[in-house]
């Protein structure tokens, strides 16, 4: 019963972080420029939905155990739990206004932790079909900056690119 | 109840005009968005997607019909903002007018701020009835005469004509924002005004046009710690010194510009706490405050997030002290909101002349009413069905539970595409004007 719930808010979570990745994409086009209240929601939400993903995951998937389950209150990560390295590039190139940043504290798991390796550590290569973000992204991945890798997949591939590709998205820095 | 207003249960409401095009395929320029009325309520000012300002003007009352109270008919016609590209940034700047803010008049012209992502203009707007006629030197076409031919001399007269309407930009106030502007906010001294955009608000004097004061800058220094933006900003409507401003975080924050040149430590901070069982994927959107308006008298204000409108008392920072739930859309799939952007959607809300009755719009060209006193709420609709000239509107319901009553209409039906953003109340009277994708409507109080 348990696993069921877990599964739905999985697919759920998983929908809402394809979305406000498309509508990220989206809106890098608009006329005006990007909108930075409109960029931050996007942000909190995928946050969020991507917080709930990994906390149902490990209902699913005991090898991926956490002590502690994550808190929901996104608005009360600070940046003390910073675990991001610093150095990563800006990703949206065109984007003249930062995103929210602020990923949250996620120690004690061993899948987090290879998140957040730093990415000049990893190959460039590019990983093949079966390694490839799952389906319900973009077809388009975004442009790699010079310098920038792609985020190794460890064991669990699917959610793990996903979350990195979010991140990614989150730490656009403003041009000024 | 039949309707909602000026402290008297039984208002009823009529429609009066509606301005704008017939047909449903709408050009993006001609979408309103925004809507005021000035200080005496005589003029009506929307701005659209397009750059443009159309001012409307009350008729004077007629007295053949003392019923009825003058129409609202074109006064002026501007482009006030062009779009522009900004080189560095590779960006372009849309020229769509986000918040008109009247001055009050002080001379025979009237004054307007009109406001696009960057740039603030002070508009003139002046009348021209007469005009100089019987120059000695020239014919009255403007052809200079021969000086052969002219052997008398007189003076020039004035002249009547037919009425014109100039509108002059008199100040551009430029180059003072990097984010995208979202309000506009005329002191009580007449003299100066706020501008607000998402992490700054600057301090103009209406004379100066080469130089603002930043009053607040929430900017943090590494910007992927930003957790929240401004959403708007008003100024005290009688003390000079006082100004709000509402957070996506669903805060208002009231600064003293007493305290310090820069305010960004708060004199007050209204905050109500989140209730832990309405979580959900989409809290901080919800949360987040899309107007805030203060009352009249001063000692209230507004706030309008996604689901409700709440009335805070400046004495009391804990919570609001009155809170109206919209509805039409809480019923709704809250995900589905979120992917076709209406949850984005800002909404505005005014308050009414004695700041007894507060309005917001919402979804299916539905607005709402929220008397205080009485307690009452009632939903009307803007709509060409309901355009027979003094026809009263009807309210409407939208059924919630599984069984629909007859007249009511189900969510399901709701037409979320249909939204009403922008609303004004007349400051005096019981007109109100309600801006719907790209008609403004005007509704006034049934007079027996």
């Amino acid at each position: 019963m348990i696993a069921t719930t877990a599964m739905e808010v999985n697919a759920e979570a998983r929908r809402i972080l394809a979305v406000s990745i498309s509508k990220l994409y989206a809106s890098r086009s608009q006329r005006g420029g990007l909108r930075l209240h409109r960029s931050l929601l996007l942000s909190l939400v995928m946050r969020s939905a991507r917080d709930i993903y990994h906390s149902s995951r490990e209902i699913e998937m005991p090898c991926a155990a956490q002590p502690t389950p994550e808190p929901m209150e996104t608005s009360s990560s600070s940046p003390a739990g910073e675990q991001i390295v610093p150095e990563s590039q800006p990703e949206l190139q065109t984007s003249e206004e930062s995103e929210s940043g602020d990923e949250g504290c996620e120690e004690g798991d061993i899948t987090e932790d290879k998140e957040n390796m730093s990415p000049t550590k990893q190959s460039r290569k590019r990983r093949g079909k079966a390694a490839a973000a799952p389906d319900f992204l973009p077809i388009k991945r975004a442009r790699l900056e010079p310098g920038e890798e792609r985020h190794a997949a460890p064991h669990c591939r699917g959610a793990e690119s996903l979350s990195a590709l979010s991140l990614n998205l989150n730490r656009a820095i403003a041009a000024f | 109840m039949a309707g909602a207003g000026g402290g008297n249960s039984d208002v009823q409401w009529c429609f009066s005009q509606v301005k704008g095009a017939i047909d449903d395929d709408v050009a993006e320029a001609d979408i309103i968005s925004t809507v005021e009325f000035n200080h005496s309520g005589e003029l009506l000012a929307t701005g659209d997607k397009g750059g443009r300002v159309v001012i409307f003007q009350q008729e004077p009352e007629s007295k053949n019909q003392p019923q009825c109270r003058g129409e609202y008919n074109v006064y002026s016609t501007f482009q006030s903002h062009e779009p522009e590209f900004d080189y560095l940034k590779s960006l372009e700047i849309e020229e769509k007018i986000n918040k008109i803010r009247w001055l009050p008049q002080k001379n025979a012209a009237q004054f307007l701020l009109s406001t696009n992502d960057k740039t603030i203009k002070l508009w003139k707007i002046s009348e021209r009835d007469k005009r100089p006629e019987g120059y000695n030197l020239k014919e009255e076409d403007g052809r200079y005469r021969d000086l052969n031919t002219v052997t008398t001399l007189r003076v020039p007269v004035f002249r009547p004509m037919d009425l014109m309407v100039e509108a002059s930009p008199r100040r551009v106030f430029s180059n003072a924002h990097t984010y995208h502007i979202n309000s506009i906010s005329v002191n009580s001294d007449c003299e100066t005004y706020l501008s607000a955009d998402d992490l700054r608000i600057n301090l103009w004097n209406l004379e100066i046009n080469d130089r603002s004061f930043n009053i607040v800058d929430i900017k943090p220094t590494n910007m992927e710690e930003l957790t929240e933006v401004i959403t708007a900003a008003e100024f005290h409507p009688n003390q000079c010194n006082t100004f709000v401003y509402s957070s996506s975080k669903g805060t208002i924050r009231l600064c003293d510009m007493r305290a310090s040149a820069l305010c960004d430590q708060h004199a007050k901070q209204f905050e109500e706490p989140e209730d832990p069982n309405n979580r959900s994927f989409f809290s901080e959107i919800i949360s987040s405050i899309s107007d805030v308006k203060f009352s009249h008298s001063g000692r209230y204000m507004m706030t309008r997030d996604y689901l409700s409108v709440k009335i805070w008392d400046l004495n009391m920072e804990s919570r609001p002290v009155e809170t109206y739930q919209v509805g039409n859309c809480c019923c709704a799939d809250k995900s589905s909101l979120y992917e076709n952007d209406c949850i984005f959607d800002k909404f505005e809300c005014c308050w009414n002349g004695n700041d007894s009755v507060v309005m917001t719009g919402s979804y299916n060209n539905f607005f709402r009413m929220f008397d205080r006193g009485y307690r009452q709420d009632v939903t009307l609709e803007a709509s060409r069905e309901n355009s027979k000239p003094r026809s009263v509107l009807k309210p409407r319901k939208v059924s919630t539970g599984g069984k629909r009553k007859k007249d009511e209409i189900s969510v399901d039906s709701l037409d979320f595409n249909k939204k009403i953003l922008h609303t004004a109340w007349h400051p005096l009277d019981n007109i109100i004007a309600v801006a719907t994708t790209n008609n403004l409507y005007i509704f006034q109080e049934k007079l027996n």
